[in-house]
């Protein structure tokens, strides 16, 4: 058997930075993962309806603006609505103390932030990474 | 520069110095690093003499300040005639908090102000439109209509202070709603003073707040031109970007070479169209990033204003105001770092000294807690204070260009222009700018740039204080603004409101020639502006727009 | 798991990508909903698309998927980016330009990276062309890998080749030298607003008087520019007369034979490798004589018999 993990990488909302997104992209697919990225602008629905047709063993989200609290949300409300249960959830961009534990109840497992080491990333997502 | 035998024996005697005193040295203490190099990767030796810039001629290459080629600064007197203007980024939430904070930053010395928009307003949405969820205000102010800008500005003398927009795919219409209201007030726009940033090819190389695709994207921005030199005569109608370049994890070289490029595509659009580059060049501004290396950014401005004189005599300008490269600078946001947020005011510091002792016309020092979230009060004023404390303390205001005559400086700078000219040749080849966006060079170059950035801090290659060395493991204490939580609703209910008492027949009748115009070719912005007075939103107004421009996405480039 | 065939022949979008998945990994689970599905299969129309680098294939892909589905139709599409022969991770980023189709549920994108395989096809392209066959699509779109050197294997999956290219450069030549002129059934140069598309046209025109002489269907060129929907309904056209050729002419039928033939062989191919490298099996012996083969105590063909051997005994 051959089995990757499959991310899919995705920036909800309007920011356009990218930086970020990219180079966790790049990092995990040095890390041996297929990594599927959606670009910029996306919907909550869209980013749940490319989980699932991809069959990703991650979602990576990536939002600069601040408006994580809400965006975030939508996407984890939605996946649970579907029943997507064994996704691993994580977040990335400039996300205050307090807002994180928050989002981790939401279920958002891991929340990085600016100065965050991509090994790190790649690390957490071995541990946690579900099927 | 030098005399031919003086030269000679400076050689020699390097040569001398190199073998028999610093190997000596390293022998017995070897080099703390194997190689230095700076962040665009230039290799760094560890001694610079007059060997290194016997090549330039003074007046050809430097020259003095004010006069050709201006390499040693625009003005003849620089900073001790006038400081920069020191212009703080700022803008979160309604109208009307921003508003405050305008005040508030204008009574503690800030002499101009410079407007951040939130991304519905970035992207030309109304609040109220779906895809604005949850952005309200987040990064800067939501305007919609002219009645936010109406709120934003209540009570500020827009006659004295400048103010710069950071707007780019819907610049002309909020630049509309400024002369609007400055009209309602009584002020005319031959005497309002500004600037758009304007800027669409960065927005496709790196900042990525595009709305239309390439070419009717640069049609608006050269009719913006051609209706500021002849109606607004003291508004910068473009600030071209290379901060966005930067943050987006470019190098130096790469930003000052891309910003330069995207400078020169605007002129040859204008001139293509017809405009007379002496007529429309000194409205054009530029806006620089001021990041951790810094030498290499001083030589960064010096090279940008040599570069781009020379190749604005070479497009036909004559006037001596057409040949200068005016900046805003603001301090590397990228940087900043959540961790120990207070030593950033340090690094800001460094950063900002290095954009004034490379002779920037104004100034934006970022607050320590930018990486946690928007600034509060008194985050933005210790930034404020940084710029007076250089200003007024450190004395590197009193001569012109302290630097100018370093052998390192001097020879980094021609370095940084050379490098700057085989990006114009590379970019050339692939047949200009637009084609070379649509083939993704620029998108590369800065992604491999970044990621070899971000390898070097993850392998300890680059040390970031706090990142990867000198770690602590605390709390971070940094009180964080709240925004107001009734704003969104309170700008949702305005938008109502406006719908309903403006004279809608009016907005109708404007918008729809609006349309009629966009698919001719006249100069659009007279419609924004008829469209604007009558209160049609930034959301409305931008939608006709999209109809007929179609909506832009990006090539794919990691 | 029985029930994942079912659930994929009534089109559930999550069973679809959960057998894609199992049959990319190469799990033994995949084989027994493979199995189930085969009968269902052979209505959808499976279209290639393959060109050099940023040609414009995912943009393409996304007109005609939206022009498809104005007439009603249910779309497959399987984009194939390369995966990193370094680190066997891939970065799948086709879908960017389609993102408006992801949440219409009679379109199923599914990105695939290589995974070790040459030629612009992935090693599970097979399976997935049949899943989501099975699952209803009308068509199913594939895209390859962007080089355009000698990325030909789509014609044993495709029953029409779209070939695509661009003005200038001189590099649509330098694809057809690549061996690209034989494998495609409709020529399409893309980014027809940019300068130099008469000349490309022109060029790719007089090749193929020269390499279609004496035959009875001459390679059709179109002209598009994907990123305006220009030229799309023509191009449709043309693939509607291609398939009606392929009928006409019993072609259809042999392309659909060797397709299978090339699926067979990988099947063979993929559990032969897997049985010969398995730790259960001949892995420790395969280690063993390579390591005598770095000796130079045995070569490389004794040392293939003898592990043949044992298998074919
Ligand atoms: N000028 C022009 N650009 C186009 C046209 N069609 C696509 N593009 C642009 O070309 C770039 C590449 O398009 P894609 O559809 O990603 O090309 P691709 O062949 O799928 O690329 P890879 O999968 O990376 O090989 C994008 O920026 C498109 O917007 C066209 O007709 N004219
Ligand atoms: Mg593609």
């Amino acid at each position: 058997m051959d089995q990757k993990i499959r991310v899919l990488i995705a920036k909800p909302g309007l920011d356009g930075h990218d930086r970020g997104a990219k180079i966790v992209a790049r990092a995990l697919r040095d890390a041996g993962m297929e990594v599927v990225y959606t670009g910029l602008h996306q919907t909550a629905e869209m980013i749940v309806e490319t989980a699932i047709q991809e069959d990703v063993n991650v979602i990576g989200l990536s939002l600069l603006s601040g408006a994580h609290m809400t965006l975030f949300k939508d996407v984890t409300k939605l996946l649970n609505a579907k029943g997507l249960n064994d996704v691993l959830i994580i977040g990335g961009g400039i996300i205050p103390e307090e807002d994180v534990s928050k989002l981790k109840k939401a279920g958002v497992s891991g929340v990085f932030g600016p100065g965050t080491h991509c090994e790190d990333i790649v690390r957490f997502i071995r541990k946690n990474v579900k099927k | 520069m030098y005399d031919k035998k003086e030269l000679d024996n400076i050689k020699r005697k390097k040569v001398e110095w190199n073998k028999e005193c610093y190997s000596q040295h390293v022998k017995n203490r070897a080099e703390r690093k194997k190689k230095f190099n700076n962040l665009s990767s230039l290799k760094i030796e560890n001694i610079y003499t007059p060997d290194d810039v016997a090549h330039l001629d003074y007046d050809k290459h430097l020259g003095f300040p004010g006069i050709y080629p201006f390499l040693r600064g625009i003005h003849p007197t620089m900073y001790r005639g006038r400081l920069w203007t020191m212009r703080q980024f700022s803008g979160f939430g309604s109208a009307e908090e921003t508003n405050k904070r305008y005040k508030y930053l204008l009574e503690h010395g800030e002499t101009g102000l410079s407007v951040a928009f939130d991304y519905p307003t970035l992207y030309g949405y109304d609040t109220d439109q779906p895809l604005s969820r949850g952005e309200f205000g987040k990064c800067g102010v939501a305007i919609s209509s002219l009645k936010d800008m109406e709120i934003l500005f209540n009570g500020i003398s827009i006659d004295e202070v400048t103010t710069s927009m950071t707007i780019n795919g819907p610049a002309a219409i909020v630049w509309a709603f400024y002369m609007a209201n400055a009209e309602n007030r009584g002020i005319s726009k031959q005497s309002i003073g500004g600037t758009i940033q304007n800027d669409i090819l960065k927005e496709y190389i790196a900042q990525k707040s595009f709305i239309f695709p390439p070419e009717p994207s640069m049609r608006l921005i050269v009719d913006t031109f051609e209706y500021g030199f002849k109606e607004v005569p003291r508004w910068n109608t473009i600030s071209i970007s290379g901060y966005h370049i930067r943050e987006a994890g470019s190098t130096a070289i790469q930003e000052l070479a891309f910003t330069l490029g995207d400078g020169l595509e605007y002129v040859r659009w204008a001139i293509k169209r017809g405009l007379k580059i002496d007529d429309f060049a000194q409205r054009l501004s530029f806006f620089f990033n001021a990041h951790n290396d810094f030498f290499e950014e001083i030589a960064k401005y010096r090279a940008a204003r040599r570069i781009w004189s020379q190749e604005m005599r070479n497009l036909g300008a004559k006037k001596d105001r057409s040949l200068y490269m005016r900046f805003h600078t603001q301090t590397a946001g990228c940087t900043l770092t959540a961790q120990q947020p207070e030593i950033n005011i340090a690094r800001v510091t460094m950063q900002a000294l290095s954009s004034i002792l490379g002779g920037t016309q104004s100034l934006h020092t970022n607050s320590m807690d930018e990486a946690l979230a928007l600034p509060s009060a008194k985050a933005a004023r210790i930034a404020l204070r940084t710029q007076q404390v250089i200003a007024e303390e450190s004395g590197v205001t009193d001569t012109v260009d302290p630097l100018g005559g370093s052998y390192y400086i001097e020879w980094l700078t021609d370095k940084m222009v050379e490098e700057t000219y085989k990006y114009f040749d590379k970019v050339e080849k692939l047949g200009g700018v637009i084609p070379a966006i649509e083939k993704g060079f620029f998108q590369r170059e800065i992604a491999e740039s970044s990621y070899k950035y971000q390898k070097e801090i993850d392998e300890k290659e680059r040390i970031m204080v706090g990142v990867n060395k000198y770690q602590m493991d605390e709390p971070i204490e940094i009180p964080i603004l709240k925004m107001d939580e009734k704003g969104e609703e309170r700008q949702i209910n305005r938008l109502k409101k406006l719908r309903k008492n403006r004279n809608n027949s009016k907005v109708d009748r404007n918008l729809s020639n609006l349309r009629k115009a966009a698919d001719g070719d006249k100069n659009l912005m007279p419609f924004i502006l008829e469209c604007v007075h009558s209160y049609a939103t930034l959301g409305e107004t931008c939608d006709i727009l999209r109809e007929v421009f179609g909506e832009y996405t990006e090539p794919a480039i990691y | 798991m029985n029930d994942i065939a079912a659930k994929v022949l009534e089109g559930d979008q999550r069973s679809i990508a959960r057998l894609i998945t199992l049959a990319e990994n190469g799990s033994p689970l995949a084989a027994s909903g493979m199995k189930k599905i085969h009968p269902y299969t052979g209505n959808a129309y499976v279209i290639g698309i393959t060109g050099v680098m940023g040609s414009g294939k995912s943009t393409l892909i996304y007109e005609l998927t939206k022009e498809y589905r104005r007439k009603g139709l249910k779309v497959g599409i399987i984009a194939i980016d390369p995966t990193s022969p370094f680190s066997g991770g891939a970065l799948l980023g086709d879908r960017i330009r389609m993102m408006d189709l992801a949440t219409d549920d009679g379109v199923f994108i599914r990105s695939m990276g290589t995974r070790g395989m040459l030629g612009g096809l992935t090693s599970a392209v097979y399976d997935v062309v049949e899943i989501l066959d099975a699952s209803g699509k009308d068509l199913v779109l594939v895209e390859t890998v962007g080089v355009g050197q000698a990325e030909v294997d789509v014609i044993k999956i495709a029953d029409t080749t779209l070939v695509v290219l661009v003005p200038g450069l001189g590099d649509s030549i330098q694809t057809i030298k690549a061996g690209i002129m034989e494998i495609a059934d409709i020529y399409i140069v893309n980014k027809a607003d940019r300068f130099g598309v008469e000349q490309a046209v022109a060029e790719l025109e007089s090749l193929i008087d020269i390499a279609c002489t004496g035959k009875d269907r001459k390679t059709p060129v179109l002209t598009t520019v994907a990123k305006e929907n220009k030229g799309i309904v023509e191009l449709i056209n043309e693939i509607e007369n291609h398939k009606k050729h392929l009928k006409k002419t019993k072609m259809f039928d042999a392309k659909r034979r060797k397709r299978y033939e090339a699926e067979l062989v990988e099947i063979i191919r993929k559990r032969l490798m897997n049985f010969i490298f398995d730790e259960s099996t001949f892995k420790g012996k395969v280690e063993s004589l390579i390591d005598q083969i770095s000796k130079k105590e045995v070569d490389p063909y004794t040392a293939a018999e003898e592990i043949l051997g044992k298998i074919l005994k």
